[in-house]
């Protein structure tokens, strides 16, 4: 008997033994969920490399190829381009090329007219400039004041504004030069974000980037020459600011047409998101009054700051790439007078609001999305009544836009 | 007694390696039923812009009444943060959004299911969708937790017809079954909406309370109903064939990118018209809402065949 009752426990133990096994695997082996392939991961199709657009020139970078997405209309930007040319000098060091500056190289800057990376020691192959002063918080001044001359000397001619940022600045160069479009080069003046103590007219913030005009970085040059301006301290962005307004360069005003910030020394979760204790300096610092919340920040924002690496990325994905399909911001400023492409498009604009007919294989025509007349300023605060306004909704080829209202 | 208990365990030890020798040997692999035929994925693709404007105007008209969303958002009380962000920026921009939960709460209003079961909840709430349909042809699910670029939605439903069984989303693969994942949200027709719930009512098909030892998530069962009426899983994708539906955040995304295409990060990451993320604080949803809707390069402009006002009363987008 003991024989066929261990063979029954055996079996009994077999059974038992299989089936949890069964289970066992089923659970994380059968059953284990992985995604379904996409086509595009199933042609497996490698990402293909950028073209590079840069022409080296010594250590600076000169843009070829404004970069351009494949759907888009982007000739407003391109007129913008090559009227209002922007220089970028960015403020980094050895120790963070491949840290920061590959990454602002590999995204913001692309979008400038030159780009120029400033470091203490030169680096032919990144490449750098090498501005001769050590590293340090107490260089920054040394190294600004520096840069804007090596700026002056080697590359006047070849922008109209000259912006400085540092390595962990993001800026939207589009949006800047739409601020910038409303001025000359031959203006004395510079734009940032504005602070206000310590100066009559304030000075702009390093981290959030300033910008100045040609006349502007000639005066400071011309201050150092006549020692009117000196290095007084190492606090880069209150020297500058004190030198230029010795120099009668005005402090501008960088704000957007519904006075929202563009330039932010923070990065968009903490000005969108976050709450300023009212005791932190910034309250104090701030020209302007400080909003909080999402009218914290111009729809067409030009920087922030303390941004990372992954963010830069993320930054460029969300300004460049990613979008709402069909979707009608409810910000949308007029274009400027003297900047909309060609002659045709002038009789456009005052002839009112029409539907327009955009011909895609033309040079030169006018985009109706952002030509509309003088009444911008009201169908910008107030969405509800588009009235006119619907006649130009997404306007393509021959066709009125088909709009869709959301009613709740 | 001790040899049996000797033996009994020698038995254990035999049945388990035989299973995993067996499964090792694939010849017979207890899970599937089917044969070793190649199962064919499904793509659902957005229009292409070419495709767009080769459409007349009557028919362009026509979709835009068709193409209208309703939004079913299950949230539960404690994720209340996620709930009031859901409502305060992504589903404004859903024609119709109703949240249901699995018990009510003080502070947010919404459809109480009084539901623990997550199963039971999700099919109570795709049946009130369903008869509270009005004239309203797509359907969305997510959690509070998701984020949702409706209007990308709307773009890949645009050409399709809702009175053809569609189940889309970010496709999975679980033994042989396909579904689609919850996390990054699921798109249902009203032709697949109104199937589910004639085929909820079969309890041999579609129980409430599963049938095997252990319960199978919420969106495999949802497959498993669904294809008993022959709708299928598919996968969304844009017109390049990048995937649509993602199941993880940007800034995991734009990682895994900056791992993988080091010299091309933000192209090898996500589509542009990208309809879903997962994993995404309040707060960093808060700043896609900035992303999505508002911060754009000046100059730019794309003409879009249809135009989405911004919704009322709101000004994050």
């Amino acid at each position: 008997m003991k024989g066929s009752s261990s063979r029954l426990a055996f079996s009994l133990g077999f059974l038992v033994g299989a089936c949890s096994i069964y289970f066992f695997l089923r659970q994380v082996w059968f059953e284990r969920s992985y995604p379904v392939l996409t086509e595009a991961q199933e042609r497996a199709t490698a990402v293909s490399e950028s073209p590079t657009s840069w022409r080296k020139e010594g250590a600076a970078l000169i843009n070829l190829l404004h970069p351009h997405h494949a759907d888009e209309d982007s000739r407003l930007a391109d007129v913008l381009y090559h009227k209002v040319r922007v220089l970028c000098w960015v403020m980094t060091g050895p120790y963070n090329l491949q840290s920061r500056a590959r990454h602002v190289r590999a995204t913001w800057s692309r979008h400038c007219n030159v780009v120029v990376f400033m470091s203490s020691v030169e680096d032919p192959d990144f490449p750098t400039v090498g501005l001769g002063t050590k590293e340090g918080r107490d260089q920054l001044y040394w190294k600004t004041i520096r840069a804007f001359h090596y700026v002056y000397e080697h590359h006047a001619s070849e922008a109209d504004w000259f912006l400085k940022a540092d390595d962990d600045t993001f800026v939207v160069v589009d949006n800047l030069r739409w601020i910038l479009s409303n001025h000359t080069p031959e203006e004395p003046i510079y734009f940032g974000k504005r602070f206000k103590p310590y100066t009559k007219q304030g000075y702009m913030s390093g981290g959030a980037g300033y910008v100045l005009s040609k006349e502007a970085l000639k005066r400071f040059v011309e201050g150092f020459r006549t020692k009117v301006c000196t290095h007084i301290t190492p606090v880069e962005d209150l020297a500058l600011g004190q030198c230029l307004e010795k120099m009668g360069v005005q402090a501008g005003d960088s704000r957007d047409t519904l006075h929202r910030e563009t330039f932010h020394p923070f990065v968009p979760e903490h000005h969108l998101t976050g709450k300023f204790s009212k005791s932190f300096w910034y309250w104090s610092y701030c020209y302007y009054p400080i909003v909080e919340g999402p009218q914290c920040c111009s729809d067409l924002a030009v920087s922030f700051h303390y941004v990372e690496a992954e963010l830069m990325y993320t930054l460029e994905y969300y300004t460049y790439h990613l979008r709402a399909f069909g979707y009608r911001p409810r910000y949308r400023p007029s274009v400027r007078q003297g900047l909309t492409p060609g002659p045709l498009s002038q009789t456009v604009v005052t002839a009112g609001l029409k539907a327009v007919q955009v011909v895609t294989d033309g040079r030169g025509h006018t985009t109706s999305a952002s030509s509309l007349g003088g009444n911008t300023i009201k169908s910008e605060t107030e969405p509800e009544k588009l009235g006119k306004d619907d006649l130009n909704s997404g306007v393509t080829e021959n066709r009125t836009g088909v709009t869709q209202g959301r009613h709740r | 007694m001790l040899s049996e208990g000797g033996s009994f365990m020698k038995g254990m030890a035999m049945g388990a390696i035989f299973c995993l020798g067996l499964s090792l040997f694939g010849t017979f692999s207890p899970a599937t039923e089917h044969g070793p035929g190649e199962h064919h994925h499904h793509h659902v693709k957005a229009p292409s812009k070419d495709e767009l404007t080769r459409l007349s105007d009557s028919h362009v008209l026509e979709l835009v009444n068709q193409v209208r969303v309703s939004c079913i958002i299950m949230v539960q009380p404690k994720i209340l943060v996620y709930w009031a962000t859901a409502l305060d920026t992504w589903s404004k921009h859903c024609d119709k959004a109703v949240f249901y939960t699995s018990e009510s709460s003080k502070a947010l209003e919404a459809v109480d299911l009084n539901e623990e079961d997550d199963w039971a909840r999700l099919r109570k709430a795709l049946k009130h969708a369903y008869e509270n349909a009005g004239d309203l042809r797509w359907f969305f699910v997510a959690k509070a937790t998701t984020f949702a670029i409706i209007e990308n939605l709307k773009h890949l439903v645009l050409t399709k017809d809702p009175e053809e069984p569609f189940y889309l989303g970010n496709a999975m693969k679980s033994g042989e079954l396909e579904y689609v994942a919850y996390e990054s949200g699921i798109v249902l027709s009203y032709e697949a909406l109104k199937r589910l719930v004639n085929v909820l009512e079969d309890e041999e098909k579609c129980p409430e309370r599963g049938h095997a030892l252990w319960t199978m998530s919420e969106d495999k069962q949802l497959a498993v109903c669904l294809k008993y009426t022959g709708v299928f899983a598919e996968n969304g994708e844009d017109s390049h064939g990048k995937g649509l539906f993602n199941s993880k955040s940007v800034d995991s995304l734009i990682t895994d990118s900056m791992r993988d295409n080091p010299t091309n990060v933000v192209e090898g990451c996500c589509s542009d018209l990208a309809v879903t993320f997962n994993g995404m604080s309040p707060n960093q949803m808060q700043v896609m809402m900035f992303g999505v809707y508002r911060l754009r390069p000046y100059g730019h402009d794309f003409h879009d065949l249809l135009v989405f006002q911004p919704p009322e009363g709101s000004d994050n987008d």
